[in-house]
């Protein structure tokens, strides 16, 4: 197995406290050695100056769309998308054709993922048997084979007794319960966010109390099970207070937010005139509720960024905006668009933001990596901060191109990702 | 006389004076109307689509008798009988209608937003005839158009709207036009009818008394009898006693008050038959200026020539 020296960048290392120019050997897939001028002779030289070498991005949540929709997403595209976003690791929500619930779909994401995938996928299993809220799948197989976690992601639980019945079952696998917290009977027919813009847009809308009302049930029933609750894509100031007091009294809840709802508001519906890469679920909020979930990921209570990666065709977007698909991608822009507008706007620190793409959803679901300590895996996120470019969809690796970030330009973009010491991808200079 | 607009999307975005341009032309049209040959060449070459993907009576017989009299080509699209029930989408029936070179296309559709969609993908004008919740900008000017002639002004009118504002696209084309030319709008019905958020938009009342009195123009929203499934209000009969307009709360109003319906009525639920056919009703006149409005419309979107038009 070959042996790789990254020379001379900005190690960033949040699991170790580590800020500092060092250089990092890695050997036989692993970190080896971090130092200063490190000699390894043999070893190919990767040359790091002027970068920040962190360990490796992890997605809490990804759309591949494989097996089922592979004219929107395949493993190899979405892998190859995670790479050139600066991720080695993606979660796979089980919301595939046919759901991820038994072992044997497991299995085969596993083996595709292995045969074709840039980077590293782990599965996420369904909490419940075709995601219909009604019986457990079977977590212990889900686990032999793959699965990291459970989620219902796309729907939610509906039944307060199944998310209890799921968050006790897990236990006994230590797995980790994802909510799409979403109360559906306050959702019918939603297309966006509820309030003053939905209104004058004629669009139905879905207020944000129908995502805190869940997400405080989960709380609550986590505190009751003493069962592990993610929250997904959290996207309500109401939500983030609700997390903020659960981890206060030692509820053992976590939670994500997605870059769009950290970066948009609901006024994108109405700038862009109906355009339907604005549309997704949760929806875009208010300002107030944009700007409450910038403070929870500064204040510690949202633990990760993920970019609920959905890809979807033009046949689904390009139709009116009550009858188009909900998600947008964001492998290819999370990264770029959390260095420019958190980093850069100096609302974060830069290992801060390394901690929330790469320590934080490792600790999360229990993953490897997420530190480069000797001897962890060596999945590497180089990232070039000077780097200034503009979001081009059409250059996407990802199938899909249903983003509303089209035409950004950003400061801060990945600049190599390497996956169990191999070059996964590498910036075009 | 020229308008700096392709599309005609909703009132929202317009600035006063375009309004007022548009007012202007249709009272100056309007007397075409009355002439013994209702015909001018104003349009003459141009071709207009009318698409309804809802059944519309008053919308789209205005609109077509509209492009007859200024001599456009024009023809109907009732989507029962279109491919639409083939499955083709809304862009694919846009695209086919393009590459016929329409100059414009009328489009009333359920979707808030689908007269966006097509203006953002084809060549051709587009103006909303009503599209989901949203707006319905030509019913609006109509009803400027009627408050103006029997007003005198809009600036400074007290109009009261009540009934479904929640699903009424009247409603807030009504409530932007109104506010940007001066009046003091104010909207009324049950909370569960009222948008959220309204409130930081407009004025806003429950109370229906409140709304009418003093108004100088009182108009009623259609209530759909599907709502009260929907559990937005108990009963019609409740509704028309607590939020109806009776001849008693007529009376709360100013004397010369103007009451507006864009139709189609429900008699006895929101509106009691004594008001709708009263001495102060003015819901026929609303749809003779209806068809000035959109011949005003169609002229200043396609740029007809002002000889022509006379």
């Amino acid at each position: 197995m070959s042996r790789l020296l990254l020379k001379g960048g900005r190690v960033i290392d949040p699991a170790q406290g580590l800020d500092a120019r060092l250089d990092v050997l890695v050997e036989a897939g692993r970190v080896e050695k971090l130092g200063a001028r490190l000699a390894a002779r043999g070893a190919e030289v990767i040359e790091a100056r002027g970068l920040v070498v962190c360990p490796g991005f992890i997605d809490l949540h990804t759309h591949l769309r494989e097996p089922g929709r592979e004219d929107k997403e395949t493993i190899a595209s979405g892998t190859r998308a995670a790479a050139a976003g600066g991720f080695t690791a993606v979660c796979a929500m089980p919301n595939t054709d046919p759901v991820n619930d038994t072992a044997g779909i497991t299995r085969a994401i596993v083996e595709k993922a292995r045969a074709e995938g840039a980077v590293r996928v782990y599965p996420i299993g369904a909490i419940t048997r075709g995601q219909k809220g009604e019986e457990l799948a079977e977590y212990g197989d889900l686990q032999e084979a793959g699965c990291v976690a459970v989620s219902d992601d796309g729907k939610p639980v509906a039944s307060a007794r199944m998310m209890r019945r799921a968050l006790e079952y897990a236990k006994a696998f230590e797995l980790v319960v994802i909510d799409h917290c979403e109360e559906e009977t306050l959702a019918e027919q939603a297309c966006m966010n509820e309030g003053p813009v939905a209104t004058q847009l004629g669009l139905r809308g879905v207020p944000a109390a129908g995502e805190a009302i869940m997400v405080e049930r989960d709380i609550l029933l986590a505190e009751l099970t003493s069962g592990r609750v993610h929250i997904a894509h959290l996207s309500a100031a109401a939500s983030v207070d609700a997390v903020r007091r659960g981890k206060a009294r030692g509820v053992r809840v976590t939670a994500e937010v997605t870059p769009h709802h950290l970066f948009l508001t609901d006024a994108a519906v109405r700038e862009t005139s109906y355009d339907t890469s604005t549309k997704m679920n949760p929806p875009l909020r208010s300002e107030a509720d944009r700007a409450a979930v910038v403070e929870g990921l500064r204040d510690g209570t949202i633990d990760c960024i993920a970019t609920d990666h959905a890809p979807h065709g033009v046949d689904d977007k390009n139709v009116e905006y009550d009858q188009a698909a909900f998600g947008i991608v964001g492998l290819e822009t999370a990264v770029p668009l959390c260095l420019d507008r958190l980093v850069g706007a100096g609302l974060l620190e830069l290992p801060q933001l390394v901690a929330l793409f790469s320590t934080n959803p490792a600790r999360v679901l229990g993953l490897p990596g997420g530190t480069l300590a000797p001897g962890s895996p060596a999945d590497i996120t180089l990232l070039d901060l000077a780097k200034r470019r503009t979001v081009d969809a059409g250059r996407f690796e990802s199938r899909s191109r249903n983003t509303p970030f089209g035409g950004w330009a950003l400061r801060g973009w990945p600049a190599m990702t390497i996956v169990g010491g191999r070059v996964a991808w590498k910036a075009t200079r | 006389m020229s308008f700096p607009h392709r599309h005609l999307l909703g009132i929202e975005p317009l600035e006063p004076a375009e309004i007022q341009t548009i007012l202007d032309t249709a009272d100056a049209l309007r007397e075409i109307l009355d002439r013994p040959i209702k015909k001018v060449p104003a349009l003459r070459g141009k071709t207009v689509v009318n698409l309804f993907y809802e059944p519309s009576t008053r919308t789209r017989s205005s609109f077509e008798i509209a492009e007859r009299v200024l001599s456009a080509d024009s023809l109907s699209i009732a989507t029962a009988a279109s491919s639409v029930t083939k499955g083709e989408t809304l862009l694919d029936t846009a695209r086919n209608l393009e590459a016929m070179n329409p100059d414009m296309v009328i489009v009333r559709h359920a979707s808030a937003g689908a007269p966006h969609l097509l203006a953002r993908h084809c060549r051709f004008s587009v103006v909303n005839a009503g599209d989901g919740a949203h707006e319905h900008p030509t019913q609006a000017l109509l009803d400027a158009l009627t408050m103006r002639q029997k007003k005198g002004r809009i600036k400074g009118l007290r109009v009261a709207i009540v009934g479904d504002i929640l699903h009424s696209r009247v409603a807030r084309s009504n409530l932007w036009l109104l506010s940007k030319l001066g009046a003091s709008v104010v909207l009324a019905g049950p909370p569960t009818l009222i948008p959220p958020g309204l409130e930081r938009l407009a004025q806003v009342t429950h109370r229906i008394d409140e709304a009418v009195e003093g108004a100088d123009v009182v108009m009623m929203l259609r209530i759909q009898l599907e709502r009260m499934a929907g559990g937005f209000f108990p009963t019609t009969r409740e509704y028309h006693r607590r939020f109806g307009l009776t001849e008693e709360r007529v009376r709360r109003a100013k004397q010369d008050v103007l009451v507006m319906h864009p139709g189609p009525m429900n008699r006895g639920v929101e509106i009691a038959s004594e008001v709708a056919d009263g001495p102060y009703s003015v819901i026929l006149e609303q749809v003779t200026n209806g068809v000035a409005v959109r011949m005003a419309v169609l002229y200043l979107l396609l740029g007809g020539s002002a000889e022509a038009a006379s």
